[in-house]
C-alpha cells in the first residue's frame, strides 16, 4: 500500500511534470500560429488582397466605335449603323437542341451555315455568347422578337457596325473595314491595345491609313467571375471614346457622276482643286461593294471579285501604271519651251511618218498634218511635231521638266501604301537598272508618252492641276485639315518663265475649243463651263505593219489589244479651278471615249463650285 | 460531507453532477458549435442549405450525446477502454474489406443513417486504451521492452490499417495520438528524442515510398509556385483568402474567394480559410482563443482527477486536440505540406465530430466525476 502510493507520488510528479513541459509548448506555438495570422493578414494584406482581386475580377473589352468619314458637305459616306445579331447562351438554354432548331427554322439557315454554328459551339464554354448570326435583316430580326416566348436563352443585340451607305462610290478611296487578323494586330500598337475578339479593322484606303485615329477607344466592363470564369455580377461599365470623325474634301455628287461615268468600263476619274490641292473626286474602276467585307466576304463573292478580268481590287488612280501617250504632249512642249529649244513659230512638217535614226514613226494622221507650229500641234495631237521636239531636247530635260510636275513620285506621300510611284525614265535611270546605253529611238517615243515613261491617273490630274494654276507647285490632299503635313503658306513656281506656262495652256485651250482640236465635239462655248483638255491615246502592244494596213475599229479589236483612252483637262478656262484626269482602260480612243467624260464632269463641278466655296472658311488663299 | 463523497464512491446525485459540470468547457463548446454552424452557412452561400442542415443535426445529436456520457462515471470508460479499442479495429478490418470506396480511398462504412470513418473513432480509443494500459503501470515499468513493445504494437496496428485504405493524414494523427499517451504515461524521453531523430534521418526514404500524390504535395509544399493551377493550388489560394481578410476580415458572406469558389475544400479542412477571410484576423484570433480555453479547461479537468486513468486522458486528449488543431491551421496557412486534417468541430463531417464530441465527453465524465478513484 505504501509502495503503491510512493508509486503513485512518482507517477503524478512525472505527469505533472511532462504536463508543464508541453503545457509551454503548446503556448509557443499558438504564439506561432497567432504571429503567422498576423503576417498574412496584417502585414502582406496588401498583397494578398490585390491577388484576391485579381482572382475575382475580369475585365471585358468591347468593340469600339469607329469614327466615321463625312464627305466636303458633312454628309456621312463611311458611317456606323446598328446590325441586328442574335446570341445565344447555350447554358441558358433549357433545350438548346430544339432552340437551334427552331431559330434555324426562322432564319431559314442553310446546312452548311447550320453546321458551322453547332461547330463553333463545341469549341466554347457553355456560358460564352455564341453569335448565330451577325446581320439579320429586320424582317428576320422582327421574326425571331415574335418569336421569343418559346426561345428562352435566345438573345436578339443590336449591335454597332460599319456601314457605307454610297456603297461602291468610294470604295477605292475609303477601303474597308473587316475582322482584323494576327497580322494587323501585330503591325499596329492600336489595333493591339484595343483589340477584342470580332473587332474591326481598316484593310485597305483611307480605312487603313487613318486607323489610329479613327479606332477609338474600348468600353470596358469589369465583372466579378468565379473560379470557373463565369460572370458573376457586373462592377463597373467604362465608357470608352468614339473614334474621330474625318472629313475629306470630297464631293459626293462628283464622285457618284465619275462612277456612273466609268460604269462597266475599267478606269479612272480624278478631280482636283488645282489651288488647294484637295480631291474633288477620286473613283476607279469596276468598283465592288465594301459593306460586304464588314462581315467576312462570302466565298462566291470574293471570287466574283477576285477573278474579275477588270480587276476591280485594284486601286487604278493610284495604282495604276499607264503610258501616259499624248497627255506628257504638255510637259513635253514646256519643257522645250523652257530650254529654250523652240520657240511658238517653230514648225515641223509632218507627212504622216517620219525616218529617224533608220526607224520609221507614224504619226496617228496617216495622211500627215502638213506643217505645223506648237500650238497646232497641241491642238490636232501631231506625233511628228513632238517626235522632233524630244528628240533636240534630250529625255533628261524632259524628265526633269515632267518630275518638277509630280511624275514618277508619289502624290500622297506615304497615305496609301498601295500607290505607285510611276516612272519618268532618264539616261543614268536605264543604265541603273537595265544596265543598257539609252537609245535615240527610245528618246522619241517618251515625247509622246509610250515606251518606258508610265504614270498614274492621279499623277496626270496634279500635273494638269500645276499647269492650270500657273505653274505652281501644290499639296494634294484628300483629309480637310490634314495640312500640318503640308505648309502651303506660299505658292512655289515651277517654272522659269510664266510665259511658257501661259503658251502650254493657250494650245489646250485650242485642242478643245478650236476646229480641229482632238476634243472638239466635248467643247462647252458657254464661258463658265468652257474648259481647256488634251486627249491621249496610249497604245497597249506595238503597232505592226499589219495592223496598220488593216486599220481596224476599235469595236473590231480584242478588248485587251485596243488602246488605253486618256484625257487631262482643267477648267473653267477664265479663272481655273479645277482639273482632272480621266483614264479608260481599252477605251479605244481618248478623244471619243474619254473627253466627253470630261463635259459631263465640268458641268456638275463648276455648278457644285458656288456651295463648295460657300463651305470653304476661306482657309485657302484665293488666287 | 467532502470525505463523504470522496471515499463512497458510487453515490454521486443527480443535481451534484449537475454542479460539478465544467461550464467554461461547455460554453465554449457551444460557442465553438454556433460558430461553426455560422461559418457552415456561408460556405452555403448564405443559404441554409445540405451542409447547414446536416451540421446542424449532427451538432445538436453529438452534442446531446456529450452530455449522456458526462452522466456516466469515469469507471465505465476505464471498463471498455480496451472493448472500444478492439471494436473500432474490428471496423477498420471490416471498412479494408467492405468499405465505401470515394475518390480513390476506402475510408467509410455504410451504417445506412450515417457513413461511419472509423479511423476518426480510433483518435480517441487509442487514448482510452493506452490511457488504461498505463493505468496500473508502475513507473519503473513503463520503460521495460514488454511494454514499449505492447504500447507499440497497439499504436501501430490502427495506423497500418488507416495507411492502407489509403489515409496517411489520419493515420498520423492517430499515431500522434498513441504518442501523446506514452508521452504522459511517463515513457523515458531518450526514445523520444531517438525516435525523432531517427524519423528525420529516414525521412528522405520515407518520401520515396509515397504515393505519387502525396509526394507532389510535399513537393507542392517546398514550393506552392512550382504548379500554379494544380498541386499548389490550394495553398495558394487558401493563403491568398486569409491574407486578404486583413484586420476584421471582408465581412460575413463577403469572402470572394470562397463564394466564387476558388477556395477547395472550404466545408472541410479549409473552414478556417473561409472563416479567416470573412472574420479577419480579430475573428481568427478569438477563434483560437476559444480553441485556447477549450484546451486548458480539458488539462484543467486532468489536473483536478483523482484518478491517473482521467489525467491520463485529459492530457492526452488535450495534447491531441491541440494537434489537430495545430496541423489544420498550420496547412491552410501555407506552414504544412497538405495532410487530410479536419479542424475540431468546425470541419464538416459526421465521424470527427463524434469523436471530438466523444472526447469532450469522457473529459466532462471525469470532471464530473473527478473525485472518482479508479482502483
Amino acid at each position: 500500500m505504501i509502495n503503491s502510493s510512493s508509486d503513485n507520488v512518482k507517477k503524478l510528479n512525472s505527469i505533472n511534470r511532462r504536463m508543464f513541459i508541453t503545457g509551454s509548448l503548446k503556448f509557443f506555438i499558438m504564439i506561432g500560429l497567432i504571429s503567422r495570422l498576423f503576417f498574412l493578414q496584417i502585414k502582406e494584406n496588401k498583397k494578398y488582397l490585390t491577388l484576391s482581386d485579381k482572382n475575382r475580377i475580369r475585365e471585358w473589352k468591347l468593340a469600339p466605335v469607329r469614327g466615321e468619314f463625312h464627305d466636303y458637305f458633312g454628309n456621312i459616306i463611311a458611317g456606323n449603323f446598328e446590325a441586328y445579331q442574335l446570341h445565344i447562351i447555350p447554358e441558358q438554354v433549357e433545350d438548346f437542341r430544339y432552340v437551334i432548331y427552331r431559330v434555324k427554322d426562322l432564319l431559314e439557315l442553310s446546312d452548311k451555315e447550320f453546321k458551322r454554328i453547332l461547330k463553333k459551339k463545341k469549341e466554347k464554354k457553355p456560358w460564352e455568347t455564341l453569335i448565330v448570326s451577325d446581320n439579320l435583316d429586320w424582317k428576320k430580326f422582327s421574326k425571331i422578337n415574335n418569336h421569343l416566348y418559346d426561345l428562352n436563352g435566345v438573345k436578339p443585340v443590336i449591335s454597332i457596325s460599319r456601314n457605307y451607305p454610297y456603297k461602291d462610290n468610294f470604295t477605292h478611296l475609303l477601303g474597308y473595314v473587316s475582322q482584323a487578323n494576327e497580322m494587323d494586330i501585330e503591325n499596329s500598337e492600336m489595333i493591339k491595345k484595343n483589340f477584342v475578339p470580332g473587332l474591326k479593322v481598316g484593310k485597305v484606303g483611307l480605312e487603313k491609313s487613318f486607323e489610329n485615329k479613327l479606332i477609338g477607344t474600348n468600353d470596358i466592363e469589369r465583372y466579378e467571375v468565379n473560379a470557373y470564369g463565369r460572370r458573376i455580377s457586373q462592377l463597373e461599365f467604362q465608357k470608352g471614346e468614339k473614334g474621330k470623325n474625318l472629313k475629306l474634301t470630297v464631293d459626293t455628287k462628283v464622285q457618284q457622276l465619275a462612277n456612273e461615268l466609268l460604269k462597266d468600263k475599267a478606269g479612272s476619274i480624278c478631280v482636283m482643286d488645282i489651288f488647294t490641292g484637295s480631291i474633288v473626286a477620286m473613283h476607279s474602276s469596276p468598283s465592288f461593294d465594301p459593306n460586304l467585307f464588314v462581315f467576312g466576304i462570302s466565298q462566291d463573292d470574293w471570287q466574283l471579285i477576285r477573278n474579275d478580268p477588270m480587276k476591280p481590287l485594284v486601286n487604278k488612280t493610284l495604282q495604276g501604271n499607264y503610258s501616259p501617250g499624248s497627255t506628257i504632249k504638255p510637259i513635253v512642249a514646256l519643257s522645250a519651251l523652257e530650254n529654250g529649244i523652240i520657240n511658238t513659230n517653230f514648225t515641223v512638217k509632218c507627212t504622216g511618218k517620219t525616218e529617224m535614226y533608220g526607224q520609221t514613226y507614224h504619226c496617228w494622221k496617216k495622211k500627215g498634218h502638213g506643217f505645223v507650229s506648237l500650238r497646232n500641234a497641241m491642238k490636232q495631237s501631231c506625233d511628228t511635231y513632238f517626235y522632233e521636239i524630244a528628240r533636240l531636247l534630250g529625255v533628261d530635260k524632259l524628265s526633269e521638266t515632267a518630275k518638277k510636275f509630280g511624275l514618277g513620285e508619289k502624290v500622297f506621300g506615304d497615305l496609301f501604301e498601295i500607290e505607285k510611284k510611276g516612272l519618268i525614265p532618264n539616261t543614268t535611270w536605264k543604265k541603273n537598272f537595265l544596265g543598257k546605253g539609252w537609245l535615240l529611238g527610245e528618246t522619241i517615243i517618251t515625247g509622246i508618252g509610250q515606251g518606258y515613261i508610265q504614270t498614274t491617273p492621279i499623277q496626270l490630274c496634279l500635273m494638269t492641276a500645276q499647269i492650270a494654276n500657273g505653274g505652281y507647285k501644290i499639296y494634294p490632299h484628300i483629309v480637310v485639315d490634314d495640312k500640318k503635313i503640308h505648309p502651303q503658306d506660299k505658292f512655289t513656281p515651277l517654272y522659269q518663265n510664266s510665259k511658257n506656262i501661259r503658251i502650254v495652256q493657250d494650245a489646250m485651250f485650242g485642242s478643245t475649243n478650236e476646229v480641229m482640236g482632238t476634243s472638239y465635239k466635248s467643247r462647252i462655248d458657254d464661258p463658265k463651263y468652257q474648259f481647256a483638255g488634251k486627249t491621249g491615246t496610249a497604245q497597249v502592244k506595238k503597232i505592226t505593219e499589219k495592223d496598220r494596213e488593216l486599220d481596224l475599229k476599235t469595236f473590231q479589236i480584242p478588248y485587251e489589244e485596243r488602246d488605253h483612252a486618256l484625257y487631262i483637262a482643267y477648267g473653267p478656262y477664265k479663272n481655273p479651278r479645277y482639273a482632272l484626269s480621266i483614264i479608260v482602260e481599252h477605251g479605244g480612243n481618248g478623244s471619243t471615249t474619254a473627253a466627253p467624260m470630261a463635259k459631263k464632269l465640268f458641268k456638275l463641278i463648276i455648278d457644285r463650285h458656288v456651295l463648295r466655296n460657300s463651305i470653304n472658311d476661306n482657309k485657302y488663299l484665293d488666287i | 460531507m467532502y470525505q463523504h463523497t470522496r471515499f463512497t464512491s458510487n453515490n454521486f446525485s443527480f443535481f451534484q453532477k449537475f454542479k460539478n459540470f465544467d461550464y467554461i468547457l461547455l460554453t465554449c463548446i457551444v460557442l465553438l458549435g454556433s460558430i461553426s454552424l455560422v461559418t457552415m452557412y456561408s460556405t452555403d452561400g448564405g443559404k441554409i442549405l445540405f451542409h447547414t442542415k446536416s451540421h446542424f443535426t449532427k451538432l445538436i445529436v453529438f452534442t446531446l450525446m456529450m452530455l449522456i456520457f458526462s452522466f456516466i462515471n469515469i469507471k465505465f470508460w476505464f471498463l471498455f477502454g480496451y472493448i472500444f479499442y478492439l471494436s473500432v479495429i474490428g471496423l477498420l478490418v471490416w471498412t479494408y474489406l467492405f468499405g465505401i470506396k470515394s475518390s480513390g480511398s476506402q475510408r467509410w462504412i455504410d451504417l445506412y443513417f450515417i457513413n461511419l470513418q472509423p479511423s476518426e473513432l480510433m483518435k480517441i480509443c487509442i487514448i482510452m486504451c493506452l490511457a488504461k494500459y498505463f493505468h496500473r503501470m508502475k513507473l519503473e515499468n513503463v520503460n521495460s521492452i514488454y511494454t514499449i513493445l505492447t504500447s507499440l504494437i497497439i499504436i501501430i496496428l490502427p495506423m497500418g490499417l488507416v495507411i492502407v485504405q489509403p489515409d496517411l493524414g489520419t493515420s498520423l494523427l492517430i499515431a500522434i495520438s498513441g504518442i501523446a499517451v506514452l508521452w504522459f504515461a511517463g515513457v523515458n524521453h531518450k526514445y523520444f528524442i531517438y525516435t525523432m531523430l531517427g524519423f528525420l534521418i529516414s525521412l528522405p526514404f520515407i518520401i520515396s515510398f509515397l504515393k505519387p500524390y502525396q509526394k507532389l504535395r510535399v513537393l507542392t509544399f517546398l514550393n506552392p509556385d512550382r504548379d500554379p493551377l494544380g498541386a499548389g493550388y490550394q495553398i495558394i489560394q487558401s493563403k491568398i483568402a486569409v491574407g486578404s481578410g486583413g484586420i476584421f476580415g471582408k465581412g460575413f458572406l463577403k469572402g470572394t474567394q470562397s463564394y466564387l469558389e476558388f477556395l477547395p475544400e472550404k466545408h472541410t479542412d479549409f473552414i478556417f480559410t473561409l472563416f479567416s477571410e470573412e472574420f479577419g484576423f480579430v475573428g481568427s484570433a478569438f477563434l483560437l482563443l476559444i480553441y485556447a480555453i477549450i484546451i486548458y479547461r480539458i488539462v484543467a479537468v486532468g489536473a483536478s482527477s483523482r484518478s491517473y486513468f482521467a489525467k491520463l486522458f485529459c492530457y492526452s486528449f488535450g495534447a491531441s486536440i491541440f494537434v489537430y488543431i495545430t496541423i489544420n491551421m498550420s496547412m491552410v496557412l501555407g506552414l504544412l505540406p497538405i495532410v487530410g486534417s479536419p479542424l475540431p468541430i468546425m470541419s464538416y463531417g459526421g465521424s470527427s465530430m463524434l469523436a471530438t464530441m466523444f472526447g469532450f465527453g469522457v473529459v466532462m465524465s471525469a470532471k464530473v466525476h473527478n473525485q472518482q478513484a479508479i482502483a
